[in-house]
C-alpha cells in the first residue's frame, strides 16, 4: 500500500504548496475560523522577534505558544511551510499506520470471537472482512489531508498542524502498545494545550486491554501499570516543563500559556462557544462560568470511559472530537483531527450523518458571509455570527452522538443478533433513550 | 433527537416525503412566488417610520433663502466647465475658498480594462476637489458628506450650484457639530472610488491617486445630488448601492419625513406613489416599484454616487431631480430648505444609524418589506431542494465537478486577457471582443464532452448520476443561501430561475425539451429576459435589436463594475452560479 500512500502525500503536498505561492495565503491566514490567539503564525513571528531582541516573548498580551515552538521556529522560520507540511505529513502516516494496525487487531479479535462461536448466527453481515477494510487506512489518511480544513490550517501556518501531528503520534505509538513513547507524546500533546489530558484514561484503558490486565480496582496489577504510566507521563511532563524553564530563563510562560488557555482572557470572535458568552457576562460571575465551561471539557471522559471501556480506540477518538468542540480556542483544524472517526464507523444510520454533515458544510460556507457582513457590511452583528457558531457546534454535537449511536447499535447487534426480538416473540427496534 | 433517530417516526416521515415529493416541490415552488408577488400588497406592508430617535424629536425651521444665487453660480459652472473641457478646478477652489471652506483637491488615474463603451471612455483621468466646513464649536470627530458629480455636457450644474449654496449658507450658522464636507467629483463613480479609498487609506481595486491632504473625521451619512434642471417636479430617491448593499431604512424614512413637511413630490423608482392599493392598477403599480428595486439590487452596481459609501459603513442615498410634465414646480430655494433640514437632523446623530433595517424592498416610499417578512419567500424556494436531496453515497463525481469549475474559471478569466488577439483577428472593437469571449466561453461550456467519466471509471455510470445530482442540488443550496444574505434579491432571481432546472432534471426526461428549457433559464437567458423586463418596468420598452445591444453592454459593465469596484456578481455568477447549473446540464446528458 505504499504507492497509493505516496501518491496522496505527492497530491497534499502539491495542493498546499499551490496555495502557498497564491494571493490566498495572507487572505486565510487573517481568518479567525482558521487561526486563533493560541495559534496563530503571526504572534510565533512576533515571539520570535521579541525573542531575538532578548526580551521575554511574553511580555505584553501576544505569543501564546508554548516555548518548545518558539525554540524550533527560532532554528526553522526560514522553512516554516516545508515544516507544516511535513507535520501534516507526520499526522497522515501516523494515522495510516495506527489504524492499519488497529484493524489487524480487530480481525484477530473478530477471528477469536468467531471460533468461539459467540456472534449470533444472523449478525454475519456485520463483521467485518479484511477486503473491505483494506482500503480504510488509505481513506483515513486522504480524508485527512486532503480536508478543505486541514488545507486551510496548513496555508494559515497555524500551530494547530503541530498539535495534530503530536496526537497522531500519541495515537499511533498507543495502539503499537509502546508504553512509554506513548507517555512520551501524551505529555508533549499536553504541555501544548491543556486538554489532551483527557486521553490519558483511554490510553491507559487501551493499554491494560493490550496486557491483559483486567480493569479491577482491586487488583495490585491494575494500580502497578497505572502508577507505572503515570510516572512516565508526569515525568516527561515535567521534564519538558523543566527544559522549557531552562531554555527561557523564566516561569512567566505559564501564566501566558496555561493561564490563557483556562482563564480566557481574549474574546475575538472564533467558531467556539467562549467568547460571546463571556463578552457579556458580569465581572462577578466570570469566575464561575469559566470554572463551568472547562470542567465541561474534561467531564465527558468519566461516563465515556465506562461506557467504552472495551473499546479504548473509539473512545479516544470520542474524546478528540469533545474537545475541539468545546475547548476554548478552537480552529478548523482541531475539527479536521476530530473527522477521522468518520472512516471508522459502520454505515449504520447513515442518513442522520448525511443531514448533519450537509449542516456543518453549509455552516462552513456561511461563516465567512456572516463575518463580511458584520464586520464590513454593518448589516449584520455578533449575534448572527454566533448563531452560526452554535449551529456549526450543534451539528458536530450531533455527528459525535450518531456516531457513538451508530456504533453502540452495532455492537448490540453483534451480542444479541441482528433481528431483535421482543419477550414474546414480535419484532422489536432499538431507540436510544 | 427524537425525531431523527426514532425509526418508526423516521420511517413514516421518509414515505411520507418520497411518495408526495414532486407535488410538494410544486406547491413549494408556487408559495414562494405568491408570496413574493404578495410582498407589495399594502396590507401586508408595514408604515415607515423614524427608528432613530435622535433624529425624530428636533424642531428644525429651515431658511436656506438663495436659491436664486445657487442657480447663477450653477450657470457660472457650467460656463467654466465648458471653457476647462473637464472639471474646472481653478474657478471650484477659488469659489469654495471665498465661501470660507478648507479646500483640497486629489488627483486620480486608472486605466479600464477595457474601453467602456457606454460612457465612452479607457484612459480616465480627473481630479476631485473638495471643501470641508470645519465644525465651529465641536471636536473633529465626524462628519458628513454632500456630494454633486461634475458631469460631461450639461448635466449636473444646478446640483453644483446648489451645493456651493448651501456652503455659503451653513457657513453662517454655529451649531454644526460634525465637519461637512463639500465633494465635487469628477468622472462619477471613478471618482467617487479614489475619493473614498484616499480618505480611508485603502487600495483595494489598483486606482492611481494622490493623497487626500485634508480630511474630516469619520463619516456618519452622505447625500449625492443630481439636479439637472432649474426647477424640479418632484424629487427622486436612490438607494441601491454597490453588490446590492442598501442604507439603513431610517435615512429613506428622513427624505420621506422632510418631503412632507416641505410639501415635495418625492419618488423612488421614478414612479410615484399611488392610493388606491385595493384596485389592480394600483397593486400592479406597486409590484412594478418594488420590482424595479428588486432588479436594480440584483445587478450588484452602484445606482448613484451614494453607492461606494456603503462599503466603508457609511449610510448613503442620492437624491435626483426630475424634470416632468407636472403643474407645480419645486424651485431650488425649496431644494435647499430640504437638504438644510435633513442635515440638521443628520447633524444630531450621535452614534451611526443603525436603529432601522439594513435589509429590506420598498413597493413605495412609505411602505416597506423588511428581511422578516421576505425571507420566507426564498426559504420556500430554498426548501424545495432539500427535498430533492437523496441517495447518499461516495463522492466519486470529480470530473464532472473539476469540468465545470474549470469551465467557469475560463469564463472569468478569458474574456478579459484574450481581448488583444480577439481585436487582431476579428473586426470588433476590445469591448464587444470581451463580451463576445465571454457569450463563446458560456455556449461552448453547453457542448463539453461530459462524458469523459465513463472513460476514466468504465463502470457503474448507471447511478453515477444521482450522486452528481446529490452533490450539486446541495451545492446550488448553500450558494443560493449564502448570496440571498448578502444581496437578496440576486437570490431570489437565481433561486427562482435555477430551482425547478435543479428540482426535475435527471436523464431520463426527454432531452430536446429539457434541454430548451433549461437554456431558458440558464443565468443568461434569465439576464436577457431581465433587461427586458427592466426596460418595459421603466416604462421605456425596447425593441429586440436595441434589447440585444442593451444585454451586451450590460455583461461589458457588469464586468467592468468588478474590476473598477469589486462588485461580486460577475465573478458569483462566473465562478459559481454558472459550473453548479453545468452540473445540471451534465446530468441531463448523462447516458
Amino acid at each position: 500500500m505504499a504507492a497509493p500512500l505516496t501518491l496522496l502525500l505527492l497530491v497534499a503536498v502539491t495542493v498546499r504548496a499551490a496555495l502557498y505561492r497564491s494571493s490566498l495565503a495572507d487572505l486565510i491566514s487573517e481568518r479567525v475560523e482558521v487561526v486563533s490567539p493560541l495559534t496563530a503564525w503571526k504572534r510565533v513571528v512576533e515571539g520570535l522577534a521579541l525573542l531575538d531582541l532578548g526580551v521575554s516573548p511574553y511580555s505584553g498580551d501576544v505569543f501564546h505558544e508554548t516555548p518548545l515552538i518558539i525554540y524550533l521556529f527560532h532554528f526553522l522560520v526560514d522553512y516554516a511551510e516545508i515544516t507544516f507540511m511535513l507535520a501534516d505529513v507526520i499526522t497522515a502516516v501516523a494515522l495510516y499506520l495506527s489504524v492499519k494496525d488497529y484493524n489487524k487487531q480487530v480481525f484477530r479479535k473478530q477471528k477469536y470471537a468467531l471460533e468461539a462461536d459467540r456472534y449470533p448466527l444472523d449478525c454475519l453481515e456485520l463483521i467485518r472482512s479484511p477486503k473491505e477494510m483494506q482500503y480504510i487506512p488509505l481513506k483515513v489518511a486522504m480524508f485527512y489531508l486532503l480536508n478543505p480544513f486541514t488545507i486551510l490550517s496548513c496555508v494559515a501556518k497555524s500551530t494547530c498542524g503541530l498539535n495534530n501531528a503530536v496526537i497522531a503520534l500519541f495515537v499511533l505509538s498507543t495502539i503499537k502498545g509502546n508504553v512509554l513513547l506513548s507517555a512520551i507524546f501524551l505529555s508533549l500533546a499536553t504541555y501544548q494545550s491543556i486538554y489532551p489530558l483527557t486521553l490519558c484514561a483511554a490510553a491507559l484503558l487501551y493499554l491494560l486491554q493490550r496486557q491483559y490486565i483486567p480493569v479491577n480496582l482491586r487488583r495490585f496489577s491494575f494500580w502497578w501499570f497505572v502508577a507505572q504510566y503515570a510516572f512516565m507521563y508526569l515525568g516527561s511532563l515535567f521534564v519538558i516543563v523543566g527544559l522549557s524553564f531552562f531554555l527561557l530563563g523564566s516561569w512567566d510562560f505559564l501564566p501566558s500559556v496555561y493561564g490563557f488557555i483556562l482563564s480566557v482572557p481574549d474574546l475575538t470572535p472564533n467558531i467556539g462557544l467562549f467568547w460571546y458568552f463571556f463578552a457579556e457576562m458580569f465581572e462577578h460571575f466570570r469566575l464561575f462560568f469559566l470554572c463551568v465551561f472547562q470542567i465541561n471539557v474534561f467531564f465527558y471522559t468519566v461516563p465515556l470511559s465506562i461506557k467504552l471501556k472495551e473499546h479504548p480506540v473509539f473512545l479516544i477518538f470520542m474524546q478528540l472530537a469533545v474537545i475541539s468542540i468545546f475547548k476554548s480556542y478552537p480552529t478548523v483544524g482541531d475539527i479536521a483531527a476530530s473527522f477521522i472517526k468518520h472512516h471508522k464507523a459502520s454505515s449504520a444510520s447513515s442518513l442522520n450523518i448525511f443531514l448533519v454533515s450537509c449542516v456543518l458544510l453549509a455552516c462552513s460556507a456561511l461563516f465567512p458571509v456572516l463575518w463580511h457582513l458584520w464586520i464590513y457590511a454593518g448589516s449584520a452583528n455578533s449575534n448572527f455570527y454566533y448563531a452560526i457558531t452554535l449551529l456549526f457546534n450543534v451539528a458536530q454535537i450531533l455527528l459525535v452522538s450518531d456516531y457513538f449511536y451508530a456504533f453502540l447499535r452495532r455492537e448490540h447487534h453483534l451480542s444479541h443478533g441482528l433481528y431483535l426480538k421482543r419477550k414474546d416473540g414480535s419484532e422489536a427496534t432499538l431507540v436510544l433513550k | 433527537m427524537g425525531l431523527l433517530s426514532d425509526p418508526n417516526r423516521r420511517r413514516a416521515l421518509i414515505s411520507l416525503l418520497t411518495r408526495l415529493n414532486a407535488p410538494i416541490c410544486v406547491v413549494c415552488y408556487m408559495a414562494g412566488v405568491a408570496w413574493f408577488m404578495g410582498l407589495a400588497f399594502e396590507p401586508f406592508t408595514l408604515r415607515t417610520y423614524m427608528s432613530e430617535n435622535a433624529m425624530g424629536s428636533t424642531m428644525v425651521e429651515e431658511r436656506f433663502p438663495a436659491g436664486e444665487r445657487a442657480l447663477g453660480t450653477g450657470r457660472e459652472f457650467s460656463a467654466h466647465k465648458k471653457k476647462a473641457g473637464g472639471m474646472p478646478v481653478d474657478w471650484l477652489v477659488k469659489t469654495m475658498q471665498s465661501r470660507g471652506l478648507e479646500v483640497f483637491t486629489q488627483r486620480f488615474s486608472r486605466r479600464l480594462p477595457f474601453p467602456d463603451e457606454d460612457k465612452e471612455r479607457y484612459m480616465v483621468k480627473g481630479t476631485n476637489v473638495y471643501g470641508i466646513l470645519r465644525a465651529p464649536r465641536a471636536p473633529r470627530t465626524e462628519a458628513l458628506v454632500l456630494s454633486a458629480p461634475c458631469s460631461p455636457g450639461d448635466d449636473n450644474n444646478q446640483a453644483v450650484g446648489v451645493l456651493l449654496g448651501l456652503a455659503q449658507y451653513f457657513r453662517n450658522q454655529v451649531f454644526w457639530a460634525k465637519d461637512i464636507i463639500f465633494l465635487v467629483n469628477e468622472h462619477d463613480l471613478i471618482g467617487m472610488q479614489a475619493w473614498l479609498e484616499g480618505y480611508h487609506h485603502t487600495n483595494t481595486t489598483g486606482m492611481d491617486w494622490s493623497p487626500l491632504q485634508g480630511r474630516g473625521g469619520s463619516i456618519q451619512a452622505a447625500l449625492s445630488l443630481e439636479l439637472s434642471s432649474d426647477v424640479v417636479t418632484s424629487l427622486d430617491l436612490v438607494l441601491e448601492g454597490l453588490n446590492g448593499q442598501l442604507p439603513n431604512l431610517d435615512l429613506a424614512n428622513l427624505f420621506y419625513a422632510f418631503c412632507q413637511k416641505i410639501g415635495v413630490l418625492c419618488t423612488t423608482q421614478g414612479k410615484l406613489q399611488r392610493n388606491d392599493w385595493d384596485s389592480v392598477s394600483g397593486y400592479s403599480h406597486a409590484v412594478q416599484t418594488m420590482m424595479l428595486m428588486v432588479m436594480k439590487q440584483a445587478s450588484g452596481r452602484p445606482w448613484g454616487d451614494h453607492g461606494l459609501f456603503l462599503r466603508y459603513h457609511i449610510e448613503a442615498a442620492t437624491i435626483k431631480g426630475i424634470n416632468s410634465f407636472r403643474q407645480y414646480k419645486t424651485d431650488a430655494t425649496t431644494i435647499g430648505r430640504l437638504l438644510e433640514g435633513m442635515y440638521r437632523k443628520l447633524n444630531n446623530l450621535l452614534e451611526r444609524l443603525h436603529q432601522s433595517y439594513f435589509f429590506y424592498l420598498m413597493p413605495s416610499l412609505s411602505h416597506f418589506v423588511s428581511i422578516g417578512y421576505y425571507m420566507p419567500a426564498f426559504g420556500l424556494l430554498a426548501l424545495i431542494l432539500l427535498l430533492r436531496m437523496s441517495s447518499p453515497g461516495v463522492l466519486s463525481v470529480l470530473t464532472p465537478l473539476v469540468i465545470s469549475h474549470l469551465t467557469g474559471v475560463a469564463l472569468y478569466t478569458l474574456p478579459i486577457h484574450f481581448q488583444e488577439i480577439a481585436v487582431e483577428h476579428f473586426p470588433v472593437s476590445e469591448t464587444e471582443a470581451v463580451v463576445l469571449t465571454a457569450i463563446a466561453v458560456y455556449t461552448a461550456g453547453l457542448a463539453l464532452p461530459h462524458n469523459t467519466h465513463r472513460l476514466l471509471t468504465g463502470r457503474g455510470t448507471e447511478n453515477g448520476w444521482k450522486v452528481l445530482k446529490l452533490v450539486a442540488v446541495l451545492y446550488l443550496a448553500v450558494l443560493l443561501g449564502c448570496t440571498a444574505l448578502i444581496n437578496f434579491s440576486l437570490g431570489f432571481i437565481l433561486a427562482l430561475t435555477l430551482v425547478p432546472v435543479a428540482a426535475f432534471v435527471t436523464p431520463d426526461v426527454p432531452k430536446a425539451l429539457s434541454a430548451f428549457i433549461m437554456v431558458i433559464l440558464s443565468p443568461a437567458c434569465t439576464l436577457l429576459f431581465s433587461v427586458f423586463l427592466f426596460q418595459e418596468l421603466q416604462e421605456m420598452p425596447v425593441s429586440f435589436l436595441d434589447g440585444w445591444m442593451l444585454y451586451l453592454s450590460v455583461i461589458s459593465q457588469g464586468i467592468l463594475d468588478h474590476a473598477l469596484y469589486g462588485s461580486l456578481v460577475y465573478p458569483l455568477v462566473a465562478l459559481l452560479v454558472y459550473p453548479c447549473w453545468l452540473l445540471f446540464w451534465n446530468i441531463l446528458f448523462w447516458k
